[in-house]
């Protein structure tokens, strides 16, 4: 996929953080960390219907809906004490959510290593966010199989 | 000049008490000159959401890691990064960080690598600080940066190449790692990422005690007796023992690497950062798998 193919909300997640300079980087992560919404009610009250990233360093949970328009909802929860975790969730949510099906499933599986993150926060790091599209993508292919 | 040490009742059986401090000492000595407190987690993010007032936080990958080999920073790297954090080479450095202190350790053993004398932690880290009333703050940390000297990284001491290890055969060793790993079950730990290693097992004659069994609950130390229960009874240390830990990438055991040499009095005892990562994919290196510690191969 050429970059003119990822979505623009991807596109502007990944110009944002490479404009800037590391320490910047760290607290547009924090800022998304901040910014990952509380979990639907349906869910908090239904754990068992999470799925847990175990390529993650601190617990995190995923839950992907396609809805009747093949769109794309993604849904994240990481407790305060893991900000990154909880970033790379936020990052995704927002960049995800809103996407059709195909367009989910188009973007590449090391998107998280192309939006400079990777120095600022290590490399085993950002391997953390990869699982998590890695996930993703996985249980979108699952909601839609036919 | 170094900053005197937190008297605490509850440090006193420990060999080395002086190695920490505690939260109220910690509260009372805050911006005294010839001190400076590091923060060091596991999660980048975590000094950003809020650390102890003046703390300046150092990241053991992307600040103690060399960028390129896999190896620690040099002496000319070193002295800039402490430099720039306000830090001399007489300066006192509390430590602390999540997790019970297992990353702040890693950063108390890099700097004992290169000979930083006065170098503590905060015991219980940041659990323990948060759970007793401290401060935090988010506004940055300004050091003003000071001459900290070049000195050259001392390897020969406290740390272990995968050659000294395999010498070390059949004498003391300890693996830190959860009992999935020590037996092979599994080669990272439960919920942690793949760090690759292709095959699963442990060093033979290892004995096995997880890192976290040396922390209570609050993230502070167990008791001087609950530890030698732990390392000189379970385990068979014997005094005068030469030690080697290890564990995945060496951070989980410079934490038991702490607790055998500061606060046991273990002299001899040796972090091997290589660790599974490393023994477990090297070629020709002898394994053990299942719960047994197993002999060292006859050589």
């Amino acid at each position: 996929m050429s970059d003119t193919d990822l979505p623009a909300s991807l596109i502007e997640i990944r110009e944002d953080f490479l404009a800037l300079e590391k320490q910047d980087k760290l607290l547009l992560l924090l800022e998304f960390a901040n910014e990952l919404p509380e979990l639907p009610e349906k869910f908090a009250e239904h754990p068992d219907l999470l799925e847990q990233v175990v390529e993650c360093q601190s617990p995190v949970f995923i839950f992907v809906e396609v809805d009747e328009n093949r769109i794309v909802h993604l849904h994240a929860t990481a407790p305060k004490e893991a900000p990154t975790t909880r970033g790379f969730a936020s990052i995704l949510a927002q960049g995800l959510t809103g996407l059709s099906v195909e367009q989910v499933l188009a973007v590449p599986d090391d998107f998280p290593n192309t939006i400079g993150l990777t120095e600022a926060v290590s490399p085993l790091r950002i391997r953390g966010m990869t699982a998590l599209l890695g996930r993703t993508k996985r249980q979108v292919r699952e909601k839609t199989a036919a | 000049m170094a900053v005197e040490p937190d008297p605490s009742a509850a440090f006193a059986g420990f060999a080395h008490p002086e190695r920490l401090v505690s939260t109220a000492w910690l509260k009372a000595k805050l911006g005294t000159p010839g001190l400076v407190v590091v923060e060091s987690d596991e999660d980048v993010l975590l000094y950003e959401t809020g650390h102890i007032p003046g703390a300046v936080k150092i990241d053991w990958h992307t600040d103690l890691n060399d960028p390129v080999e896999r190896d620690y920073i040099d002496g000319t790297e070193f002295a800039a990064l402490l430099g720039g954090k306000g830090i001399s080479r007489d300066t006192t450095v509390v430590v602390y960080g999540d997790k019970s202190n297992w990353w702040a350790a890693y950063a108390l053993w890099v700097f004992t690598l290169f000979g930083h004398e006065d170098v503590r932690l905060l015991d219980g880290g940041r659990a323990k600080w948060e759970a007793d009333g401290g401060e935090y703050t988010t506004l940055p940390s300004t050091p003003v940066a000071v001459d900290y000297p070049v000195v050259e990284r001392d390897d020969s001491v406290i740390r272990a190449y995968k050659d000294d290890v395999l010498a070390h055969l059949g004498q003391p060793m300890i693996d830190v790692r959860s009992p999935e790993e020590f037996s092979g079950e599994r080669t990272t730990a439960p919920a942690y990422p793949e760090e690759g290693a292709l095959r699963a097992g442990h060093i033979p004659g290892a004995q096995n005690i997880p890192w976290g069994k040396a922390a209570a609950e609050d993230g502070t130390f167990r008791p001087v007796a609950e530890l030698d229960a732990l390392y000189r009874g379970q385990a068979g240390l014997n005094d005068g023992d030469d030690v080697v830990a290890y564990c995945r990438i060496g951070e989980r055991s410079s934490h038991t690497w702490f607790v055998l040499t500061h606060l046991l009095g273990f002299e001899n005892v040796r972090n091997y950062d290589g660790s599974w990562t490393e023994w477990g994919s090297a070629v020709r290196v002898p394994i053990v798998t299942g719960s047994e510690p197993g002999a060292a191969p006859k050589r």
